[in-house]
């Protein structure tokens, strides 16, 4: 083994790589702060003289119906973040603890959708949406999601580490079977909740393709569509236009992870691990 | 439980699934199975309504050079992402989990582009890619490199998608390979180090190992993530030049949504299905054998 002292310069070589590796991935994020938070002139050029302005974000907001995008965008993650609570609940519910014929069939096709998501099937769900009369709405945006494999697989895992003498106790003091699930689970799996809640509305305040595809009107597009029509470049508008309009895009979900990061890194890996 | 369940236990189960059930069986198994009717069809027209072709629209896309190219595009985006940000993410993890001055800090660093949308990072990126005032064109001139059309390049273009993947998707990696290392007991550093084992030793003959299940995990994601993400097409390229940049999903849209060919574009669906039925058996059968051995 190597003396104390050399293992002392390896270390802080290490340290420094590491340091080097988050500077180069903080780099893009810093360079949208610089360029949105200046005049245009200082777009690409860098200098500590450059005046700090915040003009390119009235310009954006200004631009482009913003407001009602970001309305869209909350509307539609809550939704479908609601429906997904009461579906998976319900479902998780019945695969952990309920015995039924063709249970095991049952879960084996929820779980197809872990490999197919709707994103891949935008054709066929496409011409599903025209036939239901709900292209270009919310609802349509988010019903493909409302069922998630997923938050069915997490909430199943959890109920069943709920102790079986916990509903049979509530059962004797004459709980029906939704109470029990109200009263007794639906508490317990409280962490699994939060972890469930914030990857799906990361996912659904970034999803772009099916929103793209669905959506035609500033009433129903979200921020990702609304911001992809007004960064294309045939719309000639400014670099540190963009750069301020790609910033209020991502701000409410930047701030929350910056405010809560802990939370969100442990419930991203909480709800991979499974 | 009683085997087979009461039958009270039977009405509720079924009713507790039917709401997520019906969604289901509408948006995900009902669209996989008309998806591949559908590629036995010809695209109707108000003229000629859709008819049964066999397998018409299969020898079209054999022939379809378009097709093989974006086949061979998202390969090589597969082949460029998935293991340069697996290994850079076991880097970071390991790194995090170690002693590390600031800690908290760097980790936020690596996980930040986790949470930003395709788009906005795409918006981003343009700049770095854009010829002459582009940042990476910038630092090049500095060295007397002469300017270049990153994104305008056939050579280029789709090393640059790759870049900016590898950036995105590396710190949601990291924090699987975190947690498992957490859950590592420490007495096996300790023994190694009494052994006199090297960090590289050991990090190679007992933490790789040892890590086997997360790697797999991370894999399969990334697989389906290399087939699925095409967001930042829609920015940066529109899969140009001359499809140089175009991948399977984003051929998909615009056969259905630009060409208005549903048939053709229902065929090449069916080819994305089976690659994903691929690495759902291949993660299948690794599973199976891993419980086989214990």
């Amino acid at each position: 083994m190597k003396g104390a002292r050399s293992i002392g310069f390896g270390q802080s070589l290490e340290v420094g790589a590491a340091w080097l590796l988050a500077i180069i991935w903080l780099m893009p994020l810093i360079y949208a702060f610089w360029s949105a938070f200046h005049p245009a002139e200082f777009a690409t050029r860098f200098s500590l003289l450059a005046p700090l302005t915040l003009e390119n974000f009235r310009e954006a907001w200004s631009q482009a119906p913003f407001a009602r995008y970001y309305f869209n965008t909350f509307l539609l993650v809550t939704s479908v973040l609601a429906a997904q609570f009461v579906l998976c609940t319900l479902a998780g519910y019945a695969f952990a603890r309920l015995e039924f014929v063709g249970r095991d069939v049952a879960f084996a096709l929820v779980l197809v959708q872990l490999m197919i998501m709707p994103e891949v099937l935008i054709v066929e769900n496409y011409r599903t949406m025209s036939h239901l009369g709900l292209v270009d709405t919310i609802t349509g945006i988010g019903l493909p999601y409302m069922a998630s494999a997923f938050g069915i697989f997490l909430l199943r895992q959890t109920f069943k580490t709920v102790p079986q003498e916990l509903e049979d106790a509530a059962r004797v003091e004459g709980c029906s079977r939704l109470q029990i699930l109200l009263k007794v689970y639906v508490p317990l799996a409280k962490p699994t909740y939060v972890a469930y809640g914030l990857v799906s509305v990361s996912y659904h305040w970034n999803n772009f393709l099916w929103p793209l595809v669905i959506t035609n009107s500033v009433e129903t597009r979200p921020l990702t569509v609304g911001l992809a029509i007004f960064g294309a470049p045939e719309s000639g508008v400014d670099w540190s236009i963009i750069t301020a309009a790609t910033l209020l895009a991502v701000a409410p979900l930047l701030i929350a992870f910056l405010l809560f990061q802990r939370q969100f890194v442990q419930s991203f890996m909480h709800a991979g691990i499974k | 439980m009683k085997h087979g369940g009461s039958r009270l236990d039977q009405v509720y189960g079924w009713l507790l699934l039917m709401p997520a059930t019906v969604l289901l069986i509408a948006f995900t198994h009902y669209p996989t199975v008309a998806t591949l009717g559908q590629s036995f069809f010809s695209a109707g027209t108000a003229a000629r309504p859709s008819e049964f072709v066999g397998l018409e629209n299969y020898r079209f896309l054999l022939e379809d050079e378009v097709f093989w190219k974006v086949a061979n595009n998202n390969l090589w985006y597969a082949v460029g992402t998935i293991p340069a940000s697996i290994a850079i993410a076991i880097l970071m993890a390991v790194w995090v989990n170690g002693k590390l001055p600031a800690r908290g800090l760097v980790r936020m660093a690596y996980f930040t582009p986790t949470i930003l949308p395709m788009i906005a990072v795409a918006n981003i990126w343009l700049f770095f890619y854009s010829p002459d005032i582009g940042l990476i064109d910038q630092v090049a001139a500095k060295f007397g490199i002469p300017s270049h059309n990153w994104l305008g390049d056939p050579d280029t273009v789709l090393g640059c998608l790759i870049v900016m993947t590898i950036w995105k998707e590396a710190g949601f990696f990291m924090i699987f390979y975190l947690a498992a290392l957490q859950s590592l007991p420490p007495e096996l550093e300790e023994a190694a180090r009494v052994e006199g084992a090297s960090r590289w030793y050991f990090f190679r003959r007992v933490t790789f190992p040892l890590l086997m299940p997360t790697t797999l995990f991370v894999l399969v994601n990334a697989v389906i993530n290399s087939f699925k993400l095409v967001d930042h097409l829609f920015i940066l390229t529109k899969g140009g030049p001359d499809n140089a940049s175009s991948l399977l999903l984003y051929y998909i849209y615009e056969v259905a949504f630009s060409f208005f060919d549903e048939a053709y574009a229902a065929t090449l669906t069916v080819v994305l299905l089976g690659v994903l039925a691929v690495v759902a058996i291949g993660q299948f059968v690794i599973l199976e054998k891993r419980i086989h051995y214990r």
